[in-house]
């Protein structure tokens, strides 16, 4: 009986401890706010500094970080909870989500939130190439945040037995083909070695090889997300070059080749130049046990890279409150110090122009030159593909792509498949 | 009276259960699956059939399908099979069988996220575990998951790695309930040993073979986690099961209904080969 009687006593206090908490929260605004974790390294523990940072500078607003998986997991939660009515107020979902996103009529444009001169400076302080994938029909759906682009790696020693001068890396197509071939090594069987170059063709080869096919002179889609350009010969061509890696310079694995794997294959000396993003920097920064270089990668017609990464999105379902302090948070965490902080914590590049002139971010650079080749990129840089029905119109692509990668159709035939089944999607966009 | 109550009291918890999680999704999901997506602004409307004539025009389907039926037929024979040969000769008194039963059943307990990202390294080319092997005895290099004619079969090897070791333990349960006095008598009689399995264990087992054929079959269809870790379904959808797709159908283009339509498909697959199980095997099976 007098467990009971405790047992009542506790809820009671739970009651009233519910009800004080309620009351206490009618005076601040809550912003449930997903986050993935995409790269190694503390992000949680970053995140977590910056929501408690910003509420010690405004009280009235209680920001509630939510760790939501990987960007595949984020977005399924993030349209789960739409769907099912409760949705966060903000997140961070990958920068090719947007189309998708806005089908779903869960996003609202940041341009009615921009009001003051100042925030109009501050939209236009964002590299534009990043702004390509977070802007459509005139308006802007996501503010860059953990942005990337793809660079290339390359081992300083195997460069040095190759006879080739360390401190430069290929610059074109061509060059690349030919220093691959120089750096493959293989033992007396003819077995190699050593590869010269990989580019990772597992889960989405589409974003490496959309590098190839901006270096070979266009990007894969229009801008409204309608149209797609598989079939382009130029397209055709970046991927017949990709083939000619393997099968007729024969420096490049053949068969798929595993993304997570990538970085690994580096270390362990399997293969002496990767592509991968530059996401990856800190990684190889801390696990390569030999001298290596970063560069931009090589250009056929001209230099190019995609985008790729994360931007900020404000969720439909909330009160003009809860947008307001997103806002004002999303603001504030995109301050030049705190780009250029958060650039050097994670690796990922830092989204605007002005945050590489701060005093942190120049010590950073001048200590580690690497770290700029990235940025170096932008201006060649150009928006990831990102269309409506989006999942479906890339998975046509990557089918396409793996298909020719394993020899079972030619790129020609391969990219009109690709571009028939995308053209069949797109159809009720148009 | 009181006694019907009474049993549907007891029923009721299960029932609830089932109904809730089982009976209702399964209706729900034939319900959805005549409907188009709602996407945003734009409601759910009827469209009959269409989901199902998108189904029949679609490739991946049916590859999808193909690569199940591969998969299913590499997979159940061989590991029950193995499951067995394990069973019988754990169940034997021979020095430290305690640790070979629990080495075999270790895979099963493994969390499959796990025990899939050890495979992958397993199968990596270059430096993999596979690779040291055939390297140090002078095979060449193989990129078994990445190309398409090695993908689906090293997948089904890993499955067969852990199926194995889970049917063991049935048959082994069997095996032990089974009378010694069968083995004296045969012993006896003069029977040789694979006449006696043949002939009087084997045939005692069919119950256990019965339940464990159905359990693997759904299995095969049921698998989603190593193809998520180890290919993705690639390359070029060389390992895409049905499982797999309708997880990217549903949650990664977002379209429930066609998910529904296919998952469909997958439970109508699933019944039919349960009912030709139970209806054929039933009559050849023999309970004590």
């Amino acid at each position: 009986m007098k467990l009971l009687r405790n047992a009542w006593a506790w809820l009671a206090a739970a009651v009233l401890a519910a009800a004080g908490g309620a009351a206490f929260a009618q005076g601040t605004v809550e912003v449930p706010f997903f986050y993935p974790v995409a790269v190694g390294g503390p992000i949680t523990k970053i995140i977590d500094g910056f929501a408690a940072d910003f509420e010690k500078e405004n009280s009235g607003i209680k920001l509630r970080p939510i760790y939501s998986g990987s960007y595949q997991e984020s977005i399924a939660k993030a349209l789960t909870a739409v769907k099912s009515g409760d949705p966060p107020v903000t997140s961070i979902l990958l920068s090719t989500d947007m189309y998708t996103l806005i089908d779903e009529d869960a996003i609202v444009p940041f341009d009615d939130l921009v009001k003051t001169a100042e925030d109009r400076a501050w939209l236009k302080s964002f590299y534009p190439a990043f702004m390509e994938n977070s802007q459509t029909g005139g308006k802007t759906w996501g503010i860059p945040f953990q942005r990337s682009t793809v660079v290339l790696y390359y081992n300083k020693e195997a460069f040095k037995e190759a006879g080739l001068d360390p401190n430069r890396a290929p610059g074109t197509w061509q060059e690349m083909a030919d220093y691959a071939q120089k750096l493959t090594k293989r033992d007396a069987s003819g077995n190699v070695t050593q590869w010269g170059v990989q580019i990772p063709s597992s889960g989405f080869p589409y974003w490496l090889f959309q590098g190839l096919a901006i270096e070979n002179g266009v990007n894969l889609m229009n801008a409204a997300g309608t149209q797609v350009y598989y079939d382009k010969p130029e397209v055709i061509g970046a991927l017949q070059y990709w083939v000619d890696l393997v099968n007729k310079y024969k420096v490049h694995p053949p068969g798929i080749v595993e993304w997570g794997t990538t970085p690994k294959d580096f270390f362990e000396r399997k293969v002496a130049m990767i592509w991968t993003t530059t996401g990856n920097l800190t990684n190889v920064k801390n696990n390569a046990k030999f001298d290596f270089g970063v560069a931009m990668l090589p250009a056929s017609k001209q230099r190019g890279s995609p985008t790729g990464g994360g931007n900020f999105y404000i969720f439909k379902k909330s009160t003009p409150a809860q947008r307001e302090a997103a806002f004002k948070f999303i603001k504030w965490v995109t301050t030049p110090e705190r780009a250029a902080q958060w650039g050097i914590d994670t690796g990922y590049v830092a989204v605007r122009a002005d945050a590489w002139q701060t005093p942190t971010m120049k010590k950073y650079v001048e200590g580690f030159p690497a770290a700029a080749v990235a940025r170096d990129q932008l201006p060649f840089a150009k928006a990831e593909l990102s269309t409506h029905d989006n999942q479906r119109v890339t998975k046509a692509l990557n089918d396409g792509l793996q298909a020719a990668l394993t020899g079972t159709k030619t790129p020609e035939a391969a990219m009109k498949d690709a571009q028939r089944e995308a053209d069949r999607l797109l159809r009720s966009y148009k | 009276m009181r006694e019907w109550l009474y049993a549907w009291l007891l029923l009721l918890p299960a029932t609830a259960l089932l109904a809730l999680f089982t009976h209702y999704p399964a209706v729900a999901n034939l319900w959805h699956s005549f409907y188009s997506t709602p996407r945003g602004a734009r409601p759910a409307t009827f469209i009959g059939a269409d989901n199902y004539r998108q189904l029949i025009e679609d490739p991946i389907f049916w590859q999808a399908l193909v690569n199940n039926l591969w998969y299913a037929l590499g997979t159940i024979p061989l590991s029950i099979a193995l499951a067995l040969v394990m069973a019988v000769w754990v169940s034997e008194r021979l020095p430290g069988r305690g640790f070979l039963r629990l080495a075999y059943f270790t895979p099963t307990v493994l969390p499959m996220i796990a025990v899939a990202n050890i495979w992958l390294f397993f199968y990596t080319p270059g430096y993999g575990l596979f690779e040291q092997i055939g390297g140090a005895l002078g095979f060449g290099s193989h990129n078994w998951l990445g190309s398409r004619s090695t993908a689906l079969p090293a997948l089904m090897l890993v499955t067969i790695w852990k199926e194995a070791g889970f049917f063991m333990i049935f048959y082994l349960a069997a095996l032990q309930s089974m009378s010694p006095h069968l083995a004296e008598a045969a012993a006896i009689e003069g029977a040789s040993r694979g006449y006696f399995f043949r002939r009087v264990t084997f045939p005692l087992l069919m119950p256990t073979t019965l339940f464990v054929l159905v359990n693997a079959v759904i299995n095969a269809f049921r698998l989603v986690d190593h193809i998520v870790v180890m290919t993705r379904g690639g390359p070029d959808n060389a390992t895409a099961l049905l499982l797999y797709y309708i997880f990217e159908v549903g949650f990664r283009f977002w379209d429930s209904s066609y998910a529904a339509a296919l998952t469909m498909v997958l439970l109508t697959l699933l019944a039919a080969v349960a009912i030709l199980q139970f209806a054929f095997l039933e009559r050849r099976t023999h309970y004590q």
